[in-house]
């Protein structure tokens, strides 16, 4: 039986001034799967991603979250669609105005999910699920690299999604750190079944974490499958980013 | 364009023809219009948090008075100073007080509160929204299912067209206080020969025709800072370059309009 696609990627196109930073990709993610896509530095990676929840339009092709196809939703259709397709990104996007309990409680408030009281019970489960309990009420500036990025994986846990987009969750971390971040991300798949979707270039955390893995390059998805094939894979471009590390 | 979205692709074509300067200055026009139009919509369709909108008030009101206040005064004094230094050779001193508070009602109070509210609160309103943006914080409410438009936009945008007409008024009142302290201590005429003389010519439709101006203006330094501040692309080198694109678009606009406000509200009067 083929497995249900969560999230599908049909030809998709991007340009930025004068360079052409996805050509043509095609990707399908499966439900309850993490697919890891790996590419070099300014391979398309981010943008791939952002695509995924229409931060970005294509230029060309298409993408469709649960058989509904985001270039053809209004904007309020398109929020409802985020409200399940929940994204980590690279430089973790905490407000800076806010503490690290307002950050998660935004969308809660911005969508009048929950009374106060509740309110500040989901934000508290949610902070203890990610390892940052006690820490509500300090502000962005005074957590360090790796806490960020768990209170912002916490704000994105907190609508209780189906997907989740990480966008180099491991990057400027420290192993040790890194690693917890990896643990977490293998933990919520197991624990809550979500589909996630890891942009990175660490071949540890990719191996780690990956169900599959997509290899980007040049705009181009140049190899899909599992990681023990993405090791044995012929591809020169894949083979020459996976010794040179 | 907001957030990522702003690093789209200009289509090529026509646009291709034309000089980079005038495609720059229609994208940035089109670019205002659209958010303008989508800030207008989106605050009729959903009321803003007025917390929002309060925090917006103090900042741009509150925190600009003492400015204001500073700019208005002693540009009151100063021209007090001047007529009354020219005038008393043709013996006419006593007209100090009409043409220093027409002038600053009508036109010096609106168009000065506005250049100083340009500098300090649209300059802010761009870094604010544009380090957000560079730091994907933009992205973020968009990803989070929320509209930045609701929750950045229109807060700013109502508070300058609530606060600017407000520290219009208190700049002009402060601007003929300031007059009437030299009157009474530089030119030897009292303070009240000073008010009567400037309530005999003063009408009401002066003052509503500076603060008439004051909206517009309030509208053109809101839309101008918000939009630069969700098309900054790059880092703190672009936050910057933005953010002084944002004082020299208003100001020129400010003064540029003002001419054109001037002539309506007189055909209008």
């Amino acid at each position: 039986m083929t497995p249900e696609v969560h999230i599908r990627c049909r030809g998709l196109e991007k340009r930025f001034r004068d360079k052409d930073v996805l050509r043509g990709v095609t990707l399908d993610v499966r439900a309850g799967e993490t697919l890891v896509v790996l590419g070099g530095s300014g391979s398309g990676k981010s943008v791939l991603l952002k695509h995924m929840n229409a931060l970005l339009t294509p230029d060309a092709g298409s993408v469709e979250v649960e058989g509904v196809v985001l270039g053809s939703c209004r904007e309020d259709e398109l929020a409802r669609i985020r409200r399940n397709v929940a994204m980590l990104f690279q430089q973790a996007a905490l407000f800076d105005s806010l503490t690290v309990a307002e950050n998660v409680a935004y969308p809660l408030r911005e969508h009048h999910l929950c009374a106060e009281p509740e309110l500040r019970d989901r934000v508290r489960t949610a902070l203890d699920m990610v390892g940052l309990a006690g820490t509500e009420t300090l502000m962005p500036s005074e957590l360090s690299g790796g806490m960020r990025k768990r209170a912002a994986l916490a704000r994105a846990l907190v609508l209780e999604p189906r997907a989740i987009l990480y966008d180099e969750p491991t990057t400027g971390l420290d192993p040790v750190v890194a690693a917890k971040v990896n643990h977490l991300i293998r933990d919520l798949q197991r624990r809550l079944g979500l589909t996630g979707v890891v942009v990175t270039h660490d071949l540890g955390s990719a191996f780690f974490v990956a169900d599959r893995i997509a290899f980007l390059h040049d705009g181009r998805i140049r190899f899909v499958g599992p990681p023990e094939e993405a090791r044995a894979s012929t591809d020169p471009h894949l083979h020459e980013f996976l010794t040179a590390a | 364009m907001i957030g990522s979205e702003a690093l789209r692709t200009p289509e090529q074509g026509a646009r291709a023809a034309l000089p980079a300067g005038v495609v720059t200055f229609l994208d940035a026009l089109g670019g205002i219009t659209l958010l303008s139009g989508d800030a207008i919509r989106t605050a009729f369709r959903r009321p803003p948090e007025w917390r929002l909108v309060s925090e917006q008030l103090e900042q741009v009101g509150w925190r600009s008075l003492s400015i204001v206040n500073l700019t208005a005064v002693f540009t009151g004094m100063v021209l007090a100073l001047q007529l009354g230094s020219y005038l008393s050779r043709f013996g006419a001193k006593m007209f100090v007080s009409r043409i220093v508070g027409v002038s600053l009602v009508r036109e010096m109070g609106p168009v000065l509160t506005a250049l100083m509210i340009g500098g300090r609160v649209g300059a802010g309103i761009t870094a604010e929204l544009g380090s957000m943006t560079v730091t994907d914080q933009v992205d973020a409410i968009r990803a989070l299912g929320a509209s930045p438009v609701r929750n950045l936009v229109v807060p700013r945008l109502l508070a300058v067209l609530i606060m600017l007409p407000v520290l219009t008024l208190i700049g002009d009142l402060v601007g003929v206080l300031g007059g009437l302290l030299i009157g009474v201590t530089e030119l030897n005429l009292s303070a009240a020969f000073y008010i009567n003389s400037l309530t005999q010519v003063l009408l009401l439709e002066d003052v509503f025709s500076g603060l008439g101006k004051s909206i517009f203006f309030a509208y053109f330094i809101a839309a101008i800072a918000c939009y630069e501040g969700l098309a900054v692309t790059g880092g703190a080198d672009g936050v910057g370059r933005a953010t002084t694109r944002t004082v020299v678009a208003a100001s020129i606009t400010v003064l540029v309009s003002d001419f054109f406000l001037t002539k309506l509200f007189m055909i209008a009067t």
